[in-house]
């Protein structure tokens, strides 16, 4: 039964790392750019929702404001600063990224102070749910049903909507979508809002499970990394069963042996990188 | 006739390289002009410029009442100037339909009906990838996307490049009707014979400067001028 119990936990938290992944994702695939400041938008995201959570907005409100703040800062900073570098080496990218990460970073450690806090469980969803002898946490089950719809929708919008048909031919090549009559820098500006946007969700509705903390953005990075590399980048489904696999990984090895938790998941993408260099579901 | 587009001094350049040197056109209503010359001679370098695709560092394109030098590809499609590139710019990985699709724009003469009236290989084939058809259906898909985005001036790089005799006569036609219906066209073409069969007027480039022009009668009937400019024995 207490493996049920971390099995749900690890498909909670790895429904948040595809939210994380698959912005990373979209986004690298539109516009070859690495994006290192991916995290500290999961970090704005989360420390968005606490501040407004504290100043006495119901969670219901705080979530989708956190993340619509996100996006719009995300976008400008992609009109303002990054649409510049994409030209440029990833190397330009890494350092120009890491640089604005860092800065978000020390921002949120300059407003909100060093030790970072709690956000409770939105009213409602604060109790538990109980089958037999399995007890699971509401908010929990919430966040898995959640992204769940969510996961469903974005996969409608990008294979099944016009809108999505776009995005991908601009992954293709943006000149060829210029030629059809788009404005490729609105579309460009667009995914990149909405992709950081995705990330602030994802830290919108982590921070009632795991708090907030100046760190969490770091960490986030390099999970969603992870996901992306063994799901195989742009592939949608990938980033989902990728991020599932790694959440409950990680959950599962909580329970059995903490200190190796991390160490199993780099352990699984050094095999898959070795094994499958495109990624579980890549394309070839 | 009324002109359609109106190409004048256009200069661009590749990096340092001066590609086109002052290249001067037009197009009127309801005609198929072509471009000729020897590789190299700055033919898809001249539809690039006029298209936005490449920005010319100068010349004036005057279409639809506006100069339009310097506008980017995007805003020129708009307009509804069209160009159909060499490599046919096809979404490998969308399906035909949905190349189709996100190319429709309101007010065009075209539906999708009709397109799937004017290329029947490409409803047959509407759920493939892009990636899958052969060189004819691309170029066919190419155009057709064209056709959707409401063209008012239509420019074709080499559309029957490496295809067969069968397809070439097929996509001919095509341009042929597409002519019919009102669209002017400048085509950019090696292909002698499908240019005697099109074009009403024909311009060559030599190293980046338009070196002869002339309609379609006098061209047939000038060897010389093929010879010297071309490299093409009359035969």
């Amino acid at each position: 039964m207490t493996y049920l119990f971390q099995i749900f936990n690890g498909i909670g938290i790895g429904m948040l790392y595809f939210l994380l992944a698959v912005g990373l994702s979209v986004i690298f695939g539109l516009l070859q750019f690495v994006n290192f400041a991916h995290g500290a938008f999961y970090l704005l995201g989360a420390y968005f929702t606490y501040d407004l959570v504290e100043r006495g907005y119901s969670f219901w409100v705080a979530m989708p404001l956190a993340a619509i703040m996100v996006m719009a800062l995300a976008a400008l900073t992609e009109i303002v600063l990054l649409r510049r570098i994409y030209k440029l080496p990833h190397t330009f990218h890494i350092l120009v990224t890491v640089g604005l990460a860092l800065i978000i970073q020390e921002m949120t450690i300059i407003v909100w102070g060093p030790l970072g806090g709690n956000v409770p469980p939105p009213e409602g969803l604060n109790g538990v749910i109980i089958v037999g002898d399995f007890i699971y946490p509401e908010y929990r089950l919430f966040v898995i049903a959640f992204t769940a719809v969510l996961a469903v929708g974005l996969w409608w919008v990008l294979e099944g909507t016009r809108i999505g048909a776009i995005v991908r031919a601009g992954s293709e090549s943006s000149e060829n979508t210029a030629l059809l009559g788009y404005n490729t820098l609105r579309i460009n500006s667009a995914v990149f809002g909405l992709g950081a946007g995705l990330a602030g969700l994802a830290g919108a509705l982590a921070a009632p499970i795991r708090g907030v903390e100046p760190f969490m953005g770091l960490e986030a990075l390099g999970i969603a990394f992870v996901v992306v590399v063994i799901g195989g980048m742009g592939s949608y489904t990938g980033a989902l069963l990728a991020g599932i696999l790694v959440g409950v990984t990680q959950s599962v090895m909580a329970s059995l042996w903490p200190e190796g938790a991390r160490l199993m998941i780099y352990l699984g993408m050094a095999l898959v990188i070795v094994a499958m260099p495109r990624g579980l579901l890549g394309r070839a | 006739m009324s002109i359609a587009l109106q190409v004048e001094n256009l200069n661009t350049f590749y990096g340092k390289s001066h590609i086109l040197q002052g290249i001067g056109l037009e197009v009127r209503e309801g005609e198929i002009v072509a471009l000729l010359g020897r590789n190299g001679a700055g033919k898809s370098t001249t539809l690039k410029s006029v298209c936005g695709a490449l920005r010319p560092a100068q010349g004036a394109i005057r279409f639809r009442g506006k100069d339009i030098a310097g506008w980017p590809a995007f805003r020129a499609a708009q307009e509804g100037l069209l160009l159909v590139p060499e490599d046919r710019g096809i979404f490998g990985l969308l399906t035909v339909e949905e190349n189709l699709r996100i190319s429709q724009r309101k007010g065009s003469p075209w539906s999708l009906k009709d397109i799937y009236r004017m290329f029947p290989r490409l409803e047959e084939r509407r759920r493939n990838n892009g990636g899958q058809l052969s060189g004819g259906e691309q170029q066919m898909l190419s155009i057709a996307r064209a056709l959707l985005n409401h063209p008012r001036l239509l420019m074709l790089d080499e559309p029957v490049e490496g295809l067969a005799p069968v397809i070439v006569d097929e996509i001919v036609n095509q341009v042929l009707e597409i002519k019919q219906r009102g669209i002017p066209i400048l085509i950019v073409e090696q292909n002698l014979a499908v240019c005697a069969k099109i074009a009403d007027r024909n311009y060559i480039i030599e190293l980046g400067k338009i070196a002869y022009h002339a309609d379609a009668v006098t061209f047939a009937n000038d060897d010389e001028a093929r010879d010297r400019y071309l490299g093409v024995k009359a035969d």
